[in-house]
């Protein structure tokens, strides 16, 4: 079973995130702000990561960075889920590595649509 | 809804649509009419049928468009466009260098995610550049070939199927909506057609899309539009159906596309029919049940 990093500072949303993807045959691991999923990358990549921007301690952007710069940190797919719903962030974002792009607020379609893009289902 | 009712509404779309409802799609027809009803002031389905028996035309059309506008998105399904970047195209450009002019029809576009998803297709595909490339987008519906037109989709409309790349490429955002760049949409002609009425006037396609309508209408009713479109398609050119669709069993007008599951090509050698094309067909297709 592929695996997917769900990073959010909103349990909420990562409550909605990981009933969506575990209905796409993910097993979810959740992390609450950038830092806690740098570790969780350390000790494994995984498949995907759903990736919130705005987060305390770490934010997403600072995240993707050092995810990229990691041995076989390329690999996983990300794909950003934040508010941040202009042109410029999602542009930065691309820039930065992401591989696909959700603004908030989502459902199962545009989620299962974004996977599907990036070739994750 | 009583079944008097839900009877003469079936009729009247079949007739002016061709839209054939099988007898258990009343909670189709209640979750679409019962808005359009509240709105013009009638508390039921059951008086808005009175109103269409005193044969008000401007209510007919409502009634039918909103039974016939249906869900669409960017890309949808994905496959048929990755059909078109890997097979149609290269095909075509080699076949039409000399013209170095493409025609495509996209049928029952709705509100254009469709055509407009063809239009960047042909943008992305280099070889395709300095072609002339006109996209003929038609729809029953004026209302939906408004929306078409203007190119303007909600957030949800451009996450659902539009790879973010091409949503920073050939988008403009306004608040939370998008529009369409006019580049994209100029590539676009749009005219107000149903499909059970002549369609030979718009002339010969490379190309023709014609995904998810055929399935709302009966076995004859393909047949004969099978049979058109194969009038008016290139004999090298390709049809496009939905995923549900098919000719087999139904028409010999076209064969399938080697390889590239919904997409036929016209068939050169047809079977000597004796009457209706459709009937030795659809015999067979009966006997193989």
């Amino acid at each position: 079973m592929r695996t997917c990093l769900v990073v959010d500072d909103s349990s909420v949303i990562r409550k909605v995130a990981r009933r969506i993807l575990e209905g796409l045959d993910f097993q979810i691991i959740e992390a609450e702000d950038g830092e806690k999923a740098l570790e969780v990358c350390k000790r494994g990549l995984p498949d995907a990561i759903l990736l919130d921007w705005n987060m305390p301690i770490m934010d997403g952007y600072e995240f993707l960075g050092n995810l990229r710069r990691m041995p076989g940190g390329d690999a996983p797919k990300v794909v950003f889920c934040t508010t941040e719903n202009d042109v410029a962030h999602i542009a930065r974002a691309l820039h930065a590595g992401a591989n696909e792009y959700i603004m908030k607020p989502f459902d199962k379609d545009i989620v299962t649509a974004k996977f599907q893009e990036v070739g994750l289902i | 809804m009583t079944p008097q009712d839900y009877e003469f509404l079936r009729k009247i779309l079949k007739e002016r649509s061709g839209l054939d409802l099988s007898s258990d799609k009343q909670y189709l027809v209640e979750s679409r009419l019962i808005p359009l009803a509240r709105r013009i002031g009638l508390s039921d389905i059951g008086e808005l049928v009175q109103k269409l028996k005193v044969g008000t035309e401007p209510l007919t059309s409502e009634v039918v468009e909103a039974m016939t506008t249906n869900e669409t998105f960017f890309f949808r399904d994905k496959i048929p466009f990755d059909h078109l970047k890997e097979a149609v195209f290269p095909a075509l450009v080699q076949a039409r260098a000399s013209r170095r002019a493409l025609r495509i029809w996209c049928a029952a576009s709705s509100t254009g995610q469709e055509p407009y998803s063809i239009a960047m297709c042909v943008k992305e595909f280099a070889a395709l550049a300095g072609w002339r490339v006109e996209i003929v987008a038609t729809d029953l519906s004026q209302d939906v070939l408004e929306k078409s037109k203007a190119g303007i989709y909600s957030q949800f409309e451009v996450q659902r199927g539009l790879p973010i790349q091409l949503l920073v490429k050939y988008f403009k955002q306004t608040g939370e909506l998008w529009q369409l760049s006019a580049d994209i949409r100029g590539m676009v002609q749009h005219r107000q057609l149903n499909l059970l009425q002549d369609f030979s006037h718009l002339g010969t396609f490379d190309l023709i899309f014609c995904r998810n309508v055929l399935i709302y209408f009966d076995q004859d009713t393909k047949v004969g539009i099978f049979e058109r479109l194969s009038k008016i398609l290139e004999p090298d050119g390709v049809l496009a159906l939905g995923a549900a669709e098919s000719v087999v069993g139904l028409s010999d007008a076209f064969k399938p596309y080697p390889d590239r599951r919904g997409l036929y090509r016209p068939n050169a050698v047809r079977a000597p029919r004796t009457g209706s094309a459709a009937m030795p067909l659809r015999a067979v297709a009966a006997a193989t049940r």
